[in-house]
C-alpha cells in the first residue's frame, strides 16, 4: 500500500482496475497518511473522510461491474476554491468560512467520474490572491521541504499535499502563476493549460479572463492523465473552447531532437542569485544534451507583465467579488441599513490582500481612470501576447525559471509589491493565455541551512500546444529525474 | 496617469468596504507604491493597439431553449444568512 501511495497515478489505477487492491483500502490508507503527516504541513482545510470512503465504495462497485477507470482509486486533493457538493468550500476566507457548496464543479466532477478519490480541500491564499499561502484566513500551510518556509501560492495547500504524499494528484487554479510558482517551491509538477481548455464551472471566480484550473502531480504523466480526464468543452462554462482534446499522455518522446527551445533574452539568468543561476544554466544544458536546439527569443514587453496584471486582475476581482454582499450566502454583519450591512460584512469577511485588490481594481475602473489604467493594461496585454506569437515562430516551447528564488521564509515579503514580483516569470504567460508548467529542475541549499530546496523550470507552449509541451516536459523529467533523487523530509516520517 | 495619488476613502465607498482610518492610511501607502509600479506602462506605445479582453478567440455561445433541472430551492435557501420561509430575509432597501 505504501508503495502505491508513493507511486504514480497510472500504477494506482492499474492496481485498482485489476482488483489487486480496493479503492476503499487505498482511501483508508490515504486518510491515515493525512492524519499522520498533515498536522506538520497543514495542506488541508477540510478532510472529507466520509465522502472519500463513499466515493471509494462506488469506484469498487463500478470496477466489480466490469468498468475500467482512468483514475481508479487515485487520491486527489482539491483547492478550496472549487465547489464540492455538500462540503464546506471556503476560498480560505472568513466570508465563506461556513459555506457549503450546493453543487460540484465540472473539473472535479469529471475527476470523480474517472474514479478519483477526494481526500480533502486544500488551503490557499484567500480567494487565490497571493504567492505564499500566507494570505489564508483559515490556516497555515508549510513547505514539506522546510517547515519554516512557505509552500508558495496561491495553490499552496494542493502542492504541499502532493509533495508530502497525502494525495497523489491535486487540482489547483492559476491566474498569474498560482499553480506554477508553488509547484516550483514544493518540487512537484504543476500545469496550467491553455485558457479555455478546462471548465471553470464551480471554480469561485477571481479574474475571469485569466483563471484556469490545472493539475498538480509528482510527474508530468500524472498531470497529463488528470488533464485528459478534465479538459474539454462544458455547456456550463461558455468560455471553454469547443475543440477536441488531443491525447497528451507523453510516453512517446525519448529525446528532444528536432525541438527548438526558446530562451528569453529579457529573462537573463544573471539577474538571479548565483546558486539559483547555476541550476537553471544546468537545466538549459540538459535540454540541449537531450537534442533540443536552444534559440534566443525576445519578449520585449514581458517586463511589463506584472504592471499589466496588477491592473487587469484586480479590476476583474473587484467586479467578481461584488457578489459577496452578505445577502444570499456567506457571512453577514448587520449594519444600521442595507449599505452599512454591505460595508460591515465585507470589512469583516475579507482579509487585507483581498481588500487591497478590490480597492485597486475599483480605482482602475472608476470614472476618469478607466482609460488610463484598465484600457491601457488591456492594450499592453495585446502587445505581450503578440511578443509570444512572434517568439513561437522561432521555437516550439519557451524555457525559463518558474520563480526567481526557492521558497522563502514566512513573513519575508512584507510589502505587497515585492510579493507581486514573485510572479514575474509566470504572469506574462497567463496574460497571453498560454499553456505553461513547472517541472522540478534541481535544488539549492541556502546559506545557513542544510535543507535543500527545489527549483522549477517553467516550460510554455503556443496556444493549444499541450501535447508538445507535455512531451518536452516528460522527456526532460525522464532524463533528469530530479524528484526521484529524494522526497521532502516530511515523507520520511 | 497620476501616480501615487489615490483617494482611498472614496474608492472604498465605491467598493462597499468599511475601512478604519488606520486602514485608509495603510492601504493608501501600499496602493500608492503599486501605482508607481504600474506607471511603467506609460512607456509602452499603446496608442494604436487594440485592447485585448481575453486571448483565446471565442464567439457567443447559445444553448437550446430547453428546461433543465436547477438547484433545489431549499438547498439554496439553506445557505442564506437569514431567511423567512421560502424567502431570503434582507435589510430594508426603500425609505419609509
Amino acid at each position: 500500500m505504501k508503495e502505491l501511495l508513493d507511486g504514480d497515478a497510472p500504477a494506482i489505477a492499474r492496481a485498482v482496475n485489476g482488483r489487486e487492491v480496493s479503492a476503499a483500502a487505498l482511501a483508508q490508507a490515504a486518510l491515515a497518511r493525512v492524519r499522520e503527516r498533515d498536522p506538520a504541513v497543514g495542506a488541508y482545510l477540510t478532510v472529507v473522510d466520509d465522502l472519500a470512503l463513499e466515493c471509494a465504495r462506488r469506484v469498487d462497485a463500478r470496477i466489480a461491474a466490469g468498468e475500467s477507470l482512468a483514475l481508479a482509486g487515485v487520491p486527489v486533493a482539491v483547492k478550496d476554491n472549487m465547489c464540492l457538493e455538500g462540503t464546506r468550500t471556503t476560498c480560505a476566507s472568513k466570508i465563506l468560512e461556513n459555506w457549503v457548496a450546493p453543487y460540484t464543479g465540472t473539473a472535479l466532477q469529471r475527476l470523480l467520474d474517472a474514479g478519483a478519490i477526494p481526500v480533502g480541500k486544500t488551503n490557499l491564499d484567500e480567494f487565490a490572491m497571493g504567492s505564499s499561502c500566507e494570505n489564508s484566513a483559515l490556516g497555515v500551510t508549510r513547505n514539506p521541504w522546510d517547515l519554516g518556509r512557505v509552500p508558495g501560492g496561491s495553490s499552496g495547500g494542493s502542492v504541499a499535499a502532493v509533495a508530502s504524499g497525502t494525495a497523489t494528484v491535486a487540482l489547483g487554479s492559476d491566474t498569474g502563476g498560482s499553480i506554477r510558482e508553488p509547484a516550483a517551491f514544493c518540487g512537484v509538477v504543476g500545469f496550467k493549460p491553455t485558457y479555455g481548455r478546462i471548465s471553470r464551472y464551480g471554480l469561485i471566480a477571481f479574474a475571469s479572463s485569466l483563471d484556469q484550473i490545472g493539475p498538480i502531480g509528482k510527474s508530468v504523466e500524472d498531470c497529463a492523465l488528470v488533464y485528459e480526464a478534465i479538459a474539454g468543452a462544458d455547456r456550463c462554462d461558455a468560455t471553454t473552447v469547443d475543440r477536441p482534446v488531443e491525447p497528451v499522455r507523453p510516453q512517446t518522446r525519448d529525446d528532444l531532437k528536432g525541438m527548438r527551445v526558446g530562451i528569453v533574452r529579457e529573462f537573463a539568468l544573471d539577474a538571479l542569485e548565483g546558486s539559483v543561476r547555476k541550476v537553471y544554466e544546468a537545466a538549459y544544458r540538459d535540454l540541449e544534451r537531450l537534442g533540443a536546439e536552444l534559440v534566443e527569443v525576445a519578449l520585449p514587453t514581458a517586463d511589463y507583465g506584472v504592471a499589466t496584471y496588477y491592473l487587469i486582475a484586480p479590476a476583474e476581482c473587484s467586479s467578481n467579488l461584488a457578489r459577496f454582499d452578505g445577502m444570499r450566502y456567506g457571512l453577514r454583519v448587520e449594519g444600521v441599513d442595507v449599505g452599512a450591512t454591505y460595508e460591515a460584512t465585507r470589512a469583516a469577511g475579507f482579509g487585507d490582500e483581498v481588500k487591497r485588490r478590490i480597492l485597486i481594481g475599483t480605482y482602475a475602473l472608476s470614472s476618469g481612470y478607466y482609460d488610463a489604467y484598465y484600457v491601457r493594461a488591456q492594450k499592453a496585454r495585446t502587445l505581450i501576447a503578440g511578443d509570444f506569437a512572434r517568439a513561437f515562430e522561432r521555437c516550439d516551447v519557451i524555457a525559463c525559471p518558474a520563480a526567481s528564488s526557492p521558497a522563502f521564509e514566512f513573513n519575508a515579503k512584507s510589502d505587497p509589491v515585492s510579493m507581486y514580483l514573485m510572479d514575474y516569470y509566470t504572469i506574462p504567460m497567463s496574460l497571453a493565455g498560454l499553456p505553461s508548467l513547472s517541472v522540478p529542475c534541481g535544488y539549492v541549499t541556502p546559506a545557513g541551512t542544510e535543507k535543500p530546496l527545489p527549483l522549477g523550470l517553467e516550460l510554455t507552449g503556443p496556444l493549444f500546444a499541450e501535447p508538445t509541451l507535455l512531451g518536452v516536459a516528460a522527456a526532460y523529467e525522464r532524463e533528469t529525474r530530479h524528484l526521484a533523487k529524494g522526497g521532502p523530509p516530511v515523507t520520511a516520517r | 496617469m497620476a501616480s501615487g495619488e489615490i483617494d482611498v476613502a472614496y474608492v472604498a465607498k465605491l467598493a462597499r468596504l468599511a475601512l478604519t482610518p488606520a486602514e485608509v492610511k495603510k492601504f493608501g501607502a501600499q496602493l500608492g507604491a503599486l501605482l508607481e509600479h504600474v506607471a511603467a506602462l506609460e512607456k509602452l506605445p499603446t496608442a494604436d493597439v487594440a485592447a485585448t479582453a481575453q486571448v483565446v478567440p471565442s464567439v457567443n455561445v447559445m444553448r437550446d431553449d430547453v428546461v433543465r433541472p436547477s438547484l433545489l430551492r431549499e438547498t439554496v435557501l439553506s445557505a442564506a444568512p437569514q431567511r423567512e420561509g421560502p424567502y431570503f430575509r434582507v435589510p430594508r432597501i426603500l425609505g419609509e
